[in-house]
């Protein structure tokens, strides 16, 4: 079966790959373009840990067709770091240990800034909403929605904007 | 499994080509196809897809709201006209699988998902078809879903609804805030007197399904306690629940009558 070039920029990068049809876009970004963060779960759109950022709109990976984002811009959480300096998003997981296993991680720090950048001042129930698509099985999600409210207030607009 | 996917610009084509292949599905934002093929589903070997923005577009024709077929959840939400269906969209995953899910790709959810469709079912809505597929009544593409999976369907016709208080939904999850629906209820009350009350059910039946008996009962009579209790008490007339491992189909014949009874008093 004849590959199908796709061409996106991952995290301000210009990436090219081939890709099969009915390739997933996670697939891709693994294997195709070596970045690991985001982490397949379920196949079936139900954990959330493969969340990435299309053109700013959170989607599950595992459930977007490679080809579809030719011409789009992907961010993973490989992404959201700025060289050694890290994003308040991933300062406040740190402080509040907002991470154990560490495999939903990725995902919910995408859906965080999601949220995040469409609304710079969300309440807890704000965040509760903006997370649910993803599943922790360690932390028990109070760490996680402390760290984000904390990012949040932290982070005042144009601080956070940064990401 | 290799899958075949096959692009389109024009509807027209793209419903040519899905009606030639038994074997091939239209793709639209994939929550449901992309799944499956993670799961090497070996029902279908190729994906349809049209970047025709006829699919996408939102717009007012008469006394309904006509929705493209890949309009998301989120588009959804974020349409004023379409105010009335932001919590049933708003009810459909987490907001990633809200970026992706569409109105057309709803139609052909299969238990325990399918709540867009069963709002759409107590509205009355009607599905149209690309080519000339024309367009029919959601109660009868319900009634024969498989047949039309030969078609792509083009739009949804939604009708406006312009006191919020004369549809109710509610889905019924053991999770909280997001979960799979152990039932979900759609009412369209009709006017006191005179309009037709409508209640749909999702997952009392392989798919949304209208509660006749129920809606008998309610027809020209005020939503008193008297006749909403009449109501709720036929509400599981003609239901044949699945048992899965969210809850028994006794469970569900127990429970979907007194959802009803909150929908319809406004007590949810």
């Amino acid at each position: 079966m004849a590959k199908k070039p796709v061409q996106f920029r991952l995290n301000g990068d210009e990436k090219a790959a081939f890709v099969d049809d009915g390739q997933n876009l996670l697939d891709v970004l693994r294997r195709g373009v070596g970045d690991l963060t985001p982490k397949y779960g379920c196949g079936q759109g139900t954990c959330g840990t493969c969340t990435v950022l299309i053109d700013g709109e959170p989607r599950l990976s595992c459930l977007t067709l490679a080809e579809t984002v030719d011409g789009h811009a992907v961010t993973t959480v490989a992404g959201l770091a700025d060289g050694a300096t890290l994003h308040p998003l991933q300062d406040a997981f740190m402080c509040h240990f907002a991470a154990q296993c560490g495999y939903c991680t990725p995902g919910m720090l995408i859906a965080a800034k999601a949220l995040l950048d469409r609304n710079p001042r969300p309440t807890r129930e704000d965040v509760v909403e903006a997370i649910s698509g993803n599943i922790c099985r360690c932390t028990g999600y109070e760490a996680i929605i402390n760290a984000i409210l904390d990012a949040a207030n932290a982070a005042s607009g144009s601080s956070y904007a940064r990401g | 499994m290799p899958v075949r996917v096959e692009t389109y610009a024009g509807l027209d084509e793209a419903a040519g080509a899905l009606a030639a292949n038994s074997a091939a599905r239209f793709f639209a934002g994939g929550t449901l196809l992309m799944r499956a093929i993670n799961e090497a589903n070996p029902s279908f070997d190729t994906l349809i897809r049209a970047t025709d923005p006829a699919l996408k577009e939102i717009r007012l024709e008469g006394d309904a709201i006509v929705v493209g077929a890949a309009c998301t959840m989120n588009e959804i939400m974020a349409h004023r006209e379409l105010a009335f269906l932001a919590p049933v969209a708003r009810g459909i995953g987490g907001p990633a699988v809200r970026s992706a899910a569409t109105i057309g790709g709803n139609l052909f959810a299969w238990s325990p998902f399918g709540e867009m469709t069963t709002a759409l079912l107590a509205l009355g809505a009607t599905i149209r078809f690309a080519g000339h597929g024309g367009q029919v009544a959601i109660d009868e593409f319900l009634s024969n879903r498989d047949r039309y999976r030969g078609q792509i369907v083009r739009s949804v016709s939604v009708p406006r609804i312009s006191d919020p208080s004369a549809f109710r939904f509610l889905k019924v999850t053991r999770v909280k805030p997001k979960g799979a629906a152990l039932i979900s209820i759609a009412v369209r009350i009709g006017r006191p007197g005179s309009g037709e009350t409508r209640i749909a059910f999702n997952n009392m039946n392989p798919v949304p399904t209208r509660a006749l008996a129920a809606e008998q009962a309610l027809q020209g009579g005020s939503l008193d306690e008297a006749s909403v209790s009449r109501a709720a008490s036929l509400a599981t007339d003609g239901m044949n629940p699945p048992t899965d491992a969210l809850a028994s189909d006794w469970y569900r014949r127990e429970v979907a009558p007194v959802h009803l009874k909150r929908v319809l008093l406004g007590r949810t």
